[in-house]
C-alpha cells in the first residue's frame, strides 16, 4: 500500500477549476517530483494534500487514513510536514525559536532536543545563526530554515513547494543535496518544482502537471530522456 | 533562560509602576491635594487603560487592526449596568454586586467578540478594520433604540419606542432608548479600576508568554507558516480576539458603574473612542502593555492639565502626540534608547 494516495481530486477557486481530477501515489522511501510550469496547479495540489484547502471531489489517503476532510493543522501531527512556497519563516523569531515552533505538535522535550541536533547536523548554517532573527537571513538560509522547521515535527513524509525558487545555482545544488540526504535518512519526499531538471535528477519517479491535469508520469530517469519533456521543460 | 528572566523583571516593573502610581494618587487624595476635576478623571483613566490593554492584545499580538473596541466596551457597560440596576435592591453588598456585574459585562463582551470574530477574522488588514468599525457603530446604534422594562406581568422589549413597550403603571424602565440606563449604583472606584488593570495585565502577560501566546504571535508573523507547523490558526485568532473584546468589556463595566446615567453616545462608545484607544496603543508601543497604560494616562490627563492654556491646548496636545510617536518609533530614537538601556545595565552590573 502506498504511503500517500491521491484519488481523482478536483479543486476549484470559485468557479475556476484549478485541478481537474488527478491521481497519483507516493510510496514509502521514495522521492517523488511533481513538475510543471507556473500556474499548472502544483501548489494547489500540495495544499490539498496538506489540508490547507479542500477538494470538491476525490480523496487523499495517508498511511491508510482518509485525510481529505482533516484540517491542515491536525495533519502535521499525523506525520506529514509541509514546507510552503516562498520561504515562510517567522521573521521576528530567532532561528532557534523558528525551529522550536516546528515541533509545536510534539511534547517530549528530550526527543525534540534530539531532533534539533539532527537538523543542525543537516544545516550547520542554522546552528551558527541560531540566535539571529529569521527575517535577517539570506534567501537560501530562510529556505533551509523552512525545511529544518518542517523536519522538527519528525515527519514520515515531507512535502516541499519549490524549494529552489529564486536561489542561485550554487544554493540550488546545496538545497537538492540536502533533500537527497533527508530522503536517505528515511523521510519520504514529495517535491513540487518548476526546476524540472534538478527535480528529475534526484527523484525516483515524477508526475508532470499541465493546467490541472497529469499529462505524463513515470521513472524520473526515463522522463529526463523523454523528447516531449526535453523540449518543454528541460530547454534542450 | 536569561531572556526569560529579563522578561519577567519587565513584567514586575510594570506592576510596580501601577502600584506606585496608585499609592501616589491615594496620598494626594488623602492629603486633599487633588482637584475635583482630576478626581473625576481617575476612573475614566482606568477605563481607557484597561481598554487599551485589551486592544493591544488584538493589535499587538494578534496583529489585527480593530476599530470597533468601543463597541465591546459599550456591550460590557450596558449589560452590566442592566444587571446592577435590576438587582440593586436584591444584592445590597456593592462589592458582590460589582463582581457579578463584572462577570456579566465581560462575558457578554466576550460572547459578542466571539460572534463578530467568526466572520470578521476571515478578512485581513484594512477590510477587517473597516468591518470592526461598522460592528462597533451597529452596537452603539442598536443600544440607542433599545427599550427594555418590566412590570408585574413580566419583561417588555421593544426597538421602536417607550410607548410600544406597553408597560403597566407600576412598571420600571431599565433601558430607555437614547436616554440609556439611569440609576446605576456607583460601584466603581479608582481602587477597583487599578485592581482590574493589574488583573488584565497578569492575564495578558501570562497569555503572551504561554504556548497559546506563541501560537498567536506566530500567526501574526506568518499565517501560512503557522498553519504548516500545526497551529490551529482559526482557533487561536478567535481566542485572542475574544479575550481582547472581553477586556474591553470589563473596561465598559468599570465605566458604567462610575456614572449614574449611561448613554451610548458617539463620544463614549463611537468610533472616535475606538480610534482614541488605538492612539493609546500605537503611541504606547504596539505589543507593549505597559506603554498602553502610560499612554492612556498621559493623553487623558494632558488636555485637562493644559486647560489653563485654553487656546493652545489642542496644539500642545498634538505636539505631544507627535513627540511620543517619534520617541517610540523613529529609528534614531530607538537606537538612542537601546544605548541608554545598555548604559543603565552596565552601571547596574558594576554597582
Ligand atoms: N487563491 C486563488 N484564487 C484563485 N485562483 C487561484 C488561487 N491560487 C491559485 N489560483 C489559480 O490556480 C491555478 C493553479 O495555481 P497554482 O497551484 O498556484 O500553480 P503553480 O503552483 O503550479 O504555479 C492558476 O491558474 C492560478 O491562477
Ligand atoms: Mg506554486
Amino acid at each position: 500500500m502506498a504511503m500517500l494516495e491521491i484519488e481523482n481530486i478536483e479543486v476549484f477557486y470559485g468557479v475556476i477549476q484549478a485541478i481537474k481530477g488527478i491521481s497519483f501515489q507516493v510510496n514509502e522511501g521514495e522521492v517523488i517530483a511533481l513538475i510543471g510550469a507556473n500556474g499548472a496547479g502544483k501548489t494547489t495540489t500540495l495544499q490539498t494534500i496538506t489540508g490547507m484547502i479542500s477538494p470538491k471531489k476525490g480523496s487523499v489517503i495517508f498511511n491508510g487514513t482518509d485525510i481529505t476532510k482533516i484540517p491542515g493543522h491536525k495533519i502535521v501531527g499525523m506525520g506529514m510536514a509541509h514546507v510552503p512556497e516562498g520561504r515562510r519563516v517567522f521573521s521576528q523569531l530567532s532561528v532557534l525559536e523558528n525551529l522550536k515552533m516546528g515541533a509545536y505538535t510534539r511534547k517530549d522535550k528530550t526527543e525534540i532536543e534530539e531532533t534539533l541536533a539532527t537538523v543542525y547536523k543537516s544545516f550547520p548554517r542554522l546552528e551558527e545563526r541560531k540566535n539571529q532573527p529569521a527575517g535577517t537571513l539570506s534567501g537560501g538560509e530562510q529556505q533551509m530554515l523552512a525545511m529544518g522547521r518542517a523536519l522538527m515535527s519528525r515527519p514520515k513524509l515531507i512535502c516541499m513547494d519549490e524549494p529552489s525558487m529564486g536561489l542561485s545555482p550554487i544554493l540550488v545544488d546545496e538545497i537538492f543535496n540536502i533533500i537527497t540526504e533527508i530522503s536517505k535518512a528515511g523521510t519520504t519526499v514529495l517535491l513540487v518544482e518548476q526546476n524540472a531538471k534538478k527535480a528529475l535528477s534526484i527523484a525516483d519517479r515524477a508526475y508532470v502537471l499541465e493546467t490541472g491535469n497529469i499529462v505524463l508520469s513515470g521513472d524520473a530517469k526515463e522522463l529526463m530522456n523523454n523528447e516531449q519533456i526535453k523540449k518543454a521543460y528541460l530547454g534542450e | 533562560m536569561f531572556k526569560k528572566n529579563l522578561k519577567k523583571n519587565n513584567v514586575f516593573v510594570t506592576y510596580a509602576i501601577v502600584v506606585v502610581a496608585y499609592i501616589v494618587v491615594e496620598a494626594l487624595l488623602l492629603t486633599g491635594n487633588m482637584s475635583s476635576l482630576m478626581q473625576g478623571l481617575l476612573v475614566p483613566l482606568c477605563t481607557y487603560s484597561l481598554c487599551a490593554v485589551g486592544l493591544n492584545l488584538c493589535v499587538g499580538y494578534l496583529g489585527e487592526l480593530s476599530l470597533g473596541h468601543a463597541g465591546f466596551m459599550c456591550i460590557g457597560a450596558f449589560s452590566s449596568a442592566f444587571f446592577s440596576v435590576v438587582m440593586q435592591d436584591a444584592i445590597t453588598n456593592s462589592i458582590v454586586r460589582f463582581i457579578i456585574a463584572l462577570i456579566i459585562g465581560t462575558a457578554f463582551a466576550a460572547l459578542f467578540g466571539f460572534l463578530i470574530a467568526i466572520p470578521v477574522l476571515r478578512l485581513n488588514g484594512d477590510y477587517l478594520a473597516i468591518v470592526t468599525l461598522a460592528f462597533g457603530e451597529i452596537i452603539k446604534n442598536v443600544v440607542n433604540v433599545l427599550y427594555i422594562g418590566y412590570d408585574s406581568t413580566g419583561w417588555h422589549i421593544s426597538i421602536s419606542s417607550q410607548q410600544a413597550l406597553g408597560l403597566a403603571e407600576d412598571g420600571t424602565m431599565v433601558i430607555n432608548g437614547a436616554q440609556g440606563i439611569t440609576g446605576t449604583p456607583h460601584d466603581s472606584s479608582f481602587t477597583i479600576g487599578v485592581i482590574l488593570i493589574i488583573i488584565a495585565l497578569i492575564i495578558v502577560h501570562n497569555l503572551t508568554n504561554s504556548r497559546t501566546g506563541r501560537a498567536v504571535m506566530s500567526i501574526r508573523d506568518n499565517q501560512i507558516a503557522a498553519e504548516s507547523v500545526g497551529i490551529n490558526v482559526k482557533k487561536y485568532k478567535l481566542l485572542a480576539f475574544t479575550i481582547s473584546a472581553a477586556i474591553a468589556g470589563s473596561a465598559g463595566v468599570l465605566y458604567a458603574h462610575n456614572l449614574s446615567t449611561l448613554t451610548a453616545l458617539p463620544k463614549n462608545f463611537g468610533y472616535n473612542m475606538s480610534i482614541m484607544i488605538l492612539v493609546f496603543v500605537v503611541l504606547g508601543g504596539i505589543g507593549n502593555f505597559r506603554g498602553s497604560v502610560i499612554a492612556a494616562c498621559i493623553l487623558t490627563l494632558l488636555p485637562e492639565l493644559l486647560r489653563g492654556l485654553s487656546d493652545y491646548r489642542m496644539l500642545i496636545y498634538a505636539i505631544v502626540l507627535i513627540a511620543m510617536m517619534l520617541f517610540n518609533w523613529a529609528p534614531a530614537a530607538i537606537v538612542w534608547r537601546q544605548k541608554l538601556k545598555a548604559k543603565f545595565k552596565k552601571t547596574g552590573e558594576e554597582a
